[in-house]
């Protein structure tokens, strides 16, 4: 049987369930771990980690549907999330979110057909000192005006 | 006189985050006096005189919170260290976990001396990334030198400390969230009583503390609680750090001691924005406090001043809104925050705020009936109190407060079908 996730990330997740006072605990880690490796969680990863955490698939499922970090289906490889929550909003990211979605050509949501970039607003990232910001992937940039974005896309590979 | 900065003391140095700046600096140095000096009871003892209060956002007393643990030792203790942090406005922790996260794991391993706890977690948010790769550096660093592990700088005591990333709820910063969160389950807040002190992470005795409340550990354990008690307002004592957002010129993180008066933090902050906008009203505590107008922004922030003023120091995130902003609109940002991020356990909850998003939004789009703000004020009243958790005075009392405080310009809504100021909010 293949494994719907790497060897490296298999092993991660044997290290990862001997880490706590109880097994359940490695489900946020395992799932974190997944999601490191292959950018979203599958039905089948969630299968499998039902099985090393000992839970049933549906409550991992639960988990995962849960919590907004954790994506469903393919993000795009630049995943702009966008805070939308009132200390960045006071600051413009209303006209900021408008910027993204006409450079890219796609609305809040959307992903732009070659995959390189997807777009969603998010709530505050605590970081409002230099709101209006955005998180992509896991680096953030702020304060941006119209300007700024258009450096920051074009910067992205 | 600007204020002596303590908790903030290392921050512009290069490469703050380190272990050799922090022990440069005299860090550690409070940690060793502690466990030569003090006994886990007297150290106890010594938090409760310093009045240290929680600042996670309810402001309780943390000596007193540990003494709630009970006194049988069947079972392990744990303590659980609230980075959620994602209250909106407020962005304190981060700043200590990510400049000076030795600050904070010195008074994590004071404070688990004290409630003789030998396993910690250090739960932070999971759009934390680079300060949670920072904060397990300074673990590694401290398990390297003998601060963390077992019989911690020659004294007999041992205590691990593992990092647990959360995954995007709001919901999880609340206590019992968290811990149903750290077991690996989706972040429902628990009933309380049982207290988490009595029946915590995994059925077993726990403290949940804030980042910067167990930084403040530190420095008590560095002068003493006579000396930190010396700090602020009397039952209102130490330093405190203030997140300024909103229409100021310079947001940012100003420490300050407590009771310092709004006015003065704001011009801190650069003062307002826009020179041609004066000040409407401030969020003095993160969204989920009341609303202060201009006219009552004359106070001094701590917790005892600002619960007479009529809302809450909270996490101390100050929000400014200057006369540019639109109040329908600005409740309207934060309902929609506050339905997206409810748990959905309890019915008030769950309904009540997507009743506030439907009237705010008709209200904001001019299809607002007059009797809306009312409704808006009747709703919170039935959300307010009929909940498993306080996530429902969250968005009840910004409801109320800001209805109160500016009910003309609800009712302008309806009159004049529509939002006068949408244009400018919108900049
Ligand atoms: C909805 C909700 C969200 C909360 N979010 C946080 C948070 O992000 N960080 C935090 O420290 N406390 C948060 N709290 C408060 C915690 O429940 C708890 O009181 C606090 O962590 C205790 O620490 P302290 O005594 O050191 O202040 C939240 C409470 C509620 C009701
Ligand atoms: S008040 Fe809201 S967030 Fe809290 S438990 Fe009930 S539904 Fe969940
Ligand atoms: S509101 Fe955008 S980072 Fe806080």
């Amino acid at each position: 049987m293949t494994l719907p996730v790497g060897a490296g990330t298999d092993r991660r997740i044997d290290e990862i369930l001997t880490r706590f006072p109880r097994r359940g605990s490695a489900l946020l880690p395992a799932l974190h771990a997944i999601q490191e490796e292959k950018g979203f969680i599958s039905e089948e990863a969630m299968v499998y980690v039902a099985g090393k955490v000992g839970v049933s698939p549906s409550f991992v499922e639960g988990v995962v549907s849960f919590y907004t970090m954790f994506q469903r289906r393919p993000v795009g490889r630049h995943h702009i999330q966008l805070c939308r929550t009132l200390p960045c909003a006071l600051r413009g990211c209303g006209r900021i979110l408008e910027h993204f979605e006409r450079r890219l050509g796609i609305r809040e949501g959307g992903k732009t057909p070659d995959g390189k970039f997807s777009l969603v607003t998010v709530e505050c990232l605590g970081t409002c000192d230099t709101a209006p910001m955005v998180q992509i992937n896991d680096r953030e940039y702020g304060p941006l005006d119209e300007a700024k974005v258009d450096a920051i896309l074009a910067s992205l590979e | 006189m600007p204020f002596e900065p303590l908790l903030t003391r290392n921050i512009a140095k290069p490469a703050s985050e380190t272990l050799e700046v922090y022990l440069a600096s005299g860090g550690y140095q409070g940690l060793r006096r502690v466990l030569k000096e003090f006994t886990p009871e007297s150290f106890l003892e010594e938090v409760k005189t310093s009045g240290l209060r929680g600042r996670g956002g309810a402001g309780f007393p943390t000596g007193v919170k540990w003494g709630f643990l009970p006194k049988t030792r069947d079972k392990p203790r744990y303590l659980c260290v609230n980075a959620d942090e994602s209250e909106p406005g407020t962005f304190k922790d981060r700043l200590l976990i990510e400049k000076d996260p030795h600050l904070v794991l010195e008074g994590i391993i004071l404070s688990a001396y004290a409630i003789e706890c030998h396993t910690a977690f250090f739960y932070i948010r999971g759009e934390f990334h680079a300060g949670a790769r920072l904060f397990q550096r300074a673990i590694d660093e401290a398990y390297a030198r003998g601060f963390l592990g077992g019989n911690i700088l020659g004294s007999g005591f041992d205590l691990d400390l593992i990092v647990y990333r959360g995954a995007g709820a709001y919901i999880c910063g609340e206590e019992t969230a968290l811990l149903e969160s750290l077991e690996g389950k989706r972040g429902l807040p628990r009933i309380k009583p049982p207290f988490p002190a009595v029946v915590g992470l995994y059925g077993c005795p726990t403290i949940i503390n804030n980042v910067e409340t167990l930084a403040n550990v530190t420095l008590i354990a560095e002068r003493g609680a006579a000396w930190f008690a010396g700090i602020g307002r009397p039952r209102n004592t130490g330093p405190k750090l203030f997140c300024v957002s909103g229409h100021v010129k310079r947001p940012g993180v100003y420490e300050e001691a407590l009771g310092v008066p709004l006015p003065q933090l704001l011009e801190r902050a650069g003062g307002m924005l826009h020179p041609d906008r004066p000040l409407k009203a401030v969020v003095p505590g993160g969204s989920s406090m009341k609303i202060l107008p201009a006219a009552n922004c004359d106070v001094v922030m701590d917790f005892d001043s600002l619960a007479a003023a009529g809302s809450s120091l909270g996490s101390a995130g100050v929000i400014v809104m200057d006369s540019g902003t639109c109040i329908v609109w600005a409740l309207l940002n934060l309902a929609r925050f506050y339905a997206h991020e409810s748990c959905g356990q309890c019915t008030p909850c769950r309904e009540g705020t997507g009743w506030f998003v439907k009237i705010l939004e008709r209200l904001e789009s001019g299809r607002g009936m007059a009797s809306d703000p009312a409704l808006l004020v009747d709703v919170a009243g039935r959300v307010e109190g009929n909940t498993i958790c306080p996530f429902g005075e969250a968005i009840a009392w910004p409801v109320q407060s800001y209805v109160k405080a500016f009910r003309g310009e609800f009712e302008e809504h309806v009159t004049r079908r529509g939002c006068p100021l949408m244009a400018v909010a919108a900049r």
